[in-house]
């Protein structure tokens, strides 16, 4: 990775107590994210990625015990007190989720919604905020964008609130953006659209981003790394072509195959992944994919696998019996 | 632990229900004096062997008196409601379930309804009807159809939105069928919660028209009327209004407490309750 | 035994929200031969889904009408119409919220049964069990407990299992795999190919995702604001695309593939509202090749060859 980083997670974990026990929704994760590059965070719904997106910001619940450190441009996040953290947030760190519906106040306007972040971060008044929203809606490709100032988000359609909220995320010039399922809700080609704007925002402010998906399509094609997550832990980071060319963890293997590709024919069997994520409120003593995986061998449901050192071509895997041996 | 502590609360108020209710029902076979006879020795006396809260300004024991006026109370606190969860239940389900002209209809006839003071509305039919335990019960059971209506028919619109009641239609459920074995069993909880929140609010107006003497008339004891007898003697003897007072305080809360209990238990968001 | 099981001609369907008219479907026709898989495929806003439930006449149509079995279905009066809602299921979107939150499994899968008046109480039940059974759970394990106690994919299985237990001839699906999880979405997609072939079953699948779409059907139909813009085999569909749509749709496709660098998307903006549509062919708005006569001029369905139709002035293949 070139660059310093700019992100570094250590040892993360995220335990919320529940009625049926102690839920470990992260559990030790590391991570790493200079400016200028775009790292994916891969996994099915019940993985922990939003979990782990809301810890880095330190927005987790307030019943949720964090452990590990959480260090943004030198600074400890979690050290620091609420008000150092409300001063981060939206200004050097910002968020686009996935439902821009509920993401935006449904009972504010665009332009107020824009500003608001704007004078509160910037310490700019209300017509240089005014003049800055137009500007950043027509960065985002909204077309009309002096109008769409005095609209409400009910008004807009999916693509286009989507777009605002971006136009949110970027109004203070964040260092580092986290996407949170951005497309998850819009059609395909609107989908599309919107992670080309993702991307020539990243580019042109030199931003480092967090992609969160589920859909290992976009990580293909839109991050320099993608980590691949399980039960709460990273079992897979690899640079991107890397990843997809010799994927080591089983569970990668099986989501990639379990796909439906465009170029095979139809009513070709899909290769299931049998069973389901195991309970989190069940501590299992080995790996969380041992008892789905078609390689599990005794060590694996007795000895739960540290993700590997990185190698030469920086891939890291926590599993005893990767595939595509060495050579590869 | 702040949720044992709202389960013990809980169970309590359910105790003081039916500590009450029981009372009320086998006031007859209670060894209790007679909530009407006058001893004319024991007027305003504290607690004694013979009269365990004592006795009121004309000598009559005051636990006798609110035992046999819970039997009111509870009569036409659970009596009217009931007739408006039947009603306004009804008529909210199917409002919500069949909407158009239907619904414009009972909308509008609810929202009538609700325009009305409706301690005038008592007072007016008490007045040309006279004052009875049926027609205490009758007037306040209709002034509660309209807000029962409206919990019926927001739950309802709730639910028959959800894909279950639309894969039923597509079995080619009947409309009786959707009403009964899809949408009833869903509503009943958040009604029943609303029935007991209303049980509380009717037990507050019947004890207001006692009060103002509208209510069932002398000799028969009720709270309302208890509290109103003992103003006089709030200098001299003040727990005369006070145990009645107290009474139908510790029974409206736990009917609010119950009846929001069962509200939390329907209501999926977390710390709801 | 012959001729199409279903016989889809003009549909029109159209809903009234608040003072205007939203077009849904305009004037659609298709049909679906016996044990064939029909994938209909379009983004959201397309109609797909009033299509299916109009099919099904959940909703009220403008004009068309529908053929099952060479049986004219707009005209039915109520009760023969419930007769052949047996032969006809719907399996949705939201498998948890499709099953009510208060009625025992047993129970909700048995309601078809009991709707139709097929069966007693004992033939009943074992045909609930054979059903759980087919679609891959445990019945004693299921039949007792109430729907918030599985997950997603389990409730879709448990809705396909009600969907089947009156062995319907048409299954339609309406986005039944979209909210599930990949890993569980390709065991869904497996268990209704392996119901299909049990079963005997038509199916008409409904989604947005080509990908999905690609994986189960025979014959796809690519549907846009309402109409329909091209119908063929699937293999030569997504292989020579004949509608610059559905083109536009499979070039948006991420694939997991890095070495393919996604197209750049098309920067000529958002669907047209279906409150208001473009006159002429709908599509115009957004399409490269669009000219005059797209504006002025409907496009209909024709042929351009053996089995493939598309609706489009300017088709990317030539016609034959």
């Amino acid at each position: 990775m070139t660059g310093p980083a700019l992100l570094v997670v250590e040892q993360l974990s995220v335990d919320l107590p529940t009625p049926r026990g102690r839920l470990r929704a992260v559990d030790e994760v590391d991570l790493e994210l200079a400016a200028g590059h775009t790292l994916g965070i891969v996994g099915e719904s019940g993985c922990g990625k939003t979990m782990l997106s809301r810890a880095i910001l330190q927005l987790a619940p307030r019943r949720a015990r964090l452990s590990g450190r959480v260090l943004f441009d030198g600074r400890d996040l979690t050290r620091l007190d609420a008000e150092a953290l409300r001063r981060l947030r939206g200004r050097s760190i910002a968020v686009v989720f996935q439902d821009p519906m509920t993401s935006l106040n449904p009972v504010l306007t665009i332009g107020r919604q824009l500003s608001e972040t704007m004078r509160e971060h910037l310490a700019i008044d209300g017509s240089a905020a005014a003049r800055r929203a137009v500007e950043l809606l027509a960065e985002a490709g909204i077309p009309a964008p002096e109008q769409r100032l005095r609209q409400y988000p009910h008004q807009l359609s999916g693509g286009m609130r989507q777009r605002v909220a971006i136009a949110i995320a970027l109004s203070c010039e964040p260092r580092l953006l986290i996407a949170d399922e951005p497309t998850t809700a819009l059609d395909v080609t609107i989908q599309a659209q919107i992670l080309d704007l993702l991307a020539r925002e990243r580019q042109r402010r030199d931003m480092a981003m967090i992609l969160i998906t589920h859909d290992l399509g976009i990580a293909a094609g839109r991050t320099d790394e993608v980590a691949v997550m399980y039960a709460g832990r990273i079992v897979e980071r690899a640079p991107t072509a890397r990843l997809f060319k010799a994927m080591r963890m089983p569970y990668t293997e099986a989501l990639l195959a379990a796909i439906p590709k465009l170029d095979a024919p139809p009513h070709t069997p899909l290769p299931a992944i049998s069973g389901r994520p195991p309970d989190p409120t069940r501590p299992f003593p080995g790996c969380a994919f041992a008892l789905r995986c078609r390689c599990c061998a005794e060590r694996c449901a007795e000895q739960k696998p540290a993700l590997t050192p990185a190698d030469a071509y920086r891939h890291q895997y926590a599993c005893w019996h990767p595939i595509n041996p060495i050579g590869a | 632990m702040p949720a044992r502590r709202g389960r013990l609360i809980f169970w309590l108020a359910v105790g003081w229900i039916v500590v009450v209710g029981s009372a009320a029902i086998a006031a007859d076979w209670l060894p209790l004096a007679s909530p009407s006879d006058m001893d004319l020795l024991a007027r305003r006396a504290g607690p004694s062997a013979d009269h365990w809260l004592g006795a009121d300004a004309l000598g009559r024991d005051i636990l006798s008196r609110l035992v046999f006026g819970a039997r009111i109370s509870l009569t036409v606190g659970l009596v009217a409601p009931l007739l408006g969860l039947v009603i306004g239940g009804t008529l909210g389900m199917l409002a919500g379930y069949f909407r158009g002209l239907f619904e414009t209809l009972v909308v509008g006839g609810i929202d009538v309804l609700l325009a009305f003071p409706p301690l005038v509305l008592a007072l007016a039919i008490t007045t040309y009807l006279g004052q009875s335990v049926l027609n205490i019960t009758i007037t306040l059971g209709v002034l509660s159809i309209p807000a029962l209506t409206r919990v019926a028919r927001a739950a309802t619109l709730t639910f028959a939105e959800r894909e279950f009641v639309t894969a039923a239609r597509a079995l080619g459920a009947s409309h009786g069928r959707i009403l009964m074995r899809e949408l009833l069993p869903n509503i009943a909880l958040p009604l029943i919660a609303f029935f007991l929140l209303a049980v509380a609010v009717i037990i507050v107006v019947e004890g207001a028209l006692s009060f103002l003497g509208l209510g069932v008339p002398p000799p028969a004891p009720s709270w309302g009327g208890m509290i109103a007898e003992g103003r006089d003697s709030l200098d001299t003897a003040p727990s005369i209004a006070f145990l009645p007072a107290s009474t139908m305080f510790l029974t409206v809360l736990a009917f609010n407490m119950v009846g929001d209990r069962l509200r939390a238990l329907t209501d999926p968001r977390p710390g709801a309750s | 035994m012959d001729g199409p099981l279903l016989k889809v001609r003009n549909l029109i369907v159209e809903h009234a929200v608040g003072g205007r008219t939203v077009h849904a479907v305009s004037d659609v026709s298709f049909e679906i031969a016996r044990g064939e898989t029909l994938g209909l495929v379009g983004e959201s806003g397309c109609g797909k889904s009033s299509l299916g439930r109009a099919i099904l006449q959940m909703t009220t149509l403008k004009a068309g009408f529908v053929e099952f079995d060479n049986v004219e279905l707009t005209r039915l009066g109520s009760h023969p119409l419930r007769l052949m809602r047996r032969r006809m299921q719907l399996i949705f979107q939201d498998p948890i919220a499709s099953l009510n939150p208060r009625r025992r499994i047993g129970d909700i899968v048995a309601e078809p049964l009991r709707i139709a008046g097929i069966a007693g109480r004992g033939a009943r039940e074992r045909r609930v069990r054979d059903a759980l059974r087919a679609v891959g759970l445990e019945p004693d394990q299921v039949i007792g407990r109430l729907p918030h106690e599985f997950s997603g994919g389990q409730c879709q299985r448990i809705c396909i299992a009600r969907a089947l237990v009156v062995e319907p001839e048409l299954l339609v699906c309406d986005e039944a795999v979209s909210a599930l999880d990949v890993s569980i979405r390709a065991q869904i997609l497996n268990l209704l190919e392996e119901m299909k072939a049990r079963y005997r079953l038509t199916l008409l699948f409904i989604a947005h995702d080509l990908a999905v779409v690609k994986a189960v059907s025979d014959r796809v139909a690519v549907m846009y604001l309402g109409r329909l813009c091209e119908v063929g085999p699937t293999e030569a569909l997504y292989r020579a695309p004949a509608h610059p749509y559905t083109a536009l749709l499979l070039e948006a496709i991420p694939v997991p593939d890095p070495e393919v660098r996604p197209a750049p998307s098309v920067p000529v903006g958002e669907p047209p509202s279906p409150l208001a549509p473009p006159t002429g062919c709908r599509f115009r708005t957004r399409c490269a090749r669009a000219d005059r006569s797209c504006a002025e001029v409907t496009p209909e369905l024709s042929q351009i060859a053996p089995g493939r139709q598309v609706a489009c002035h300017h088709p990317l293949i030539a016609v034959h």
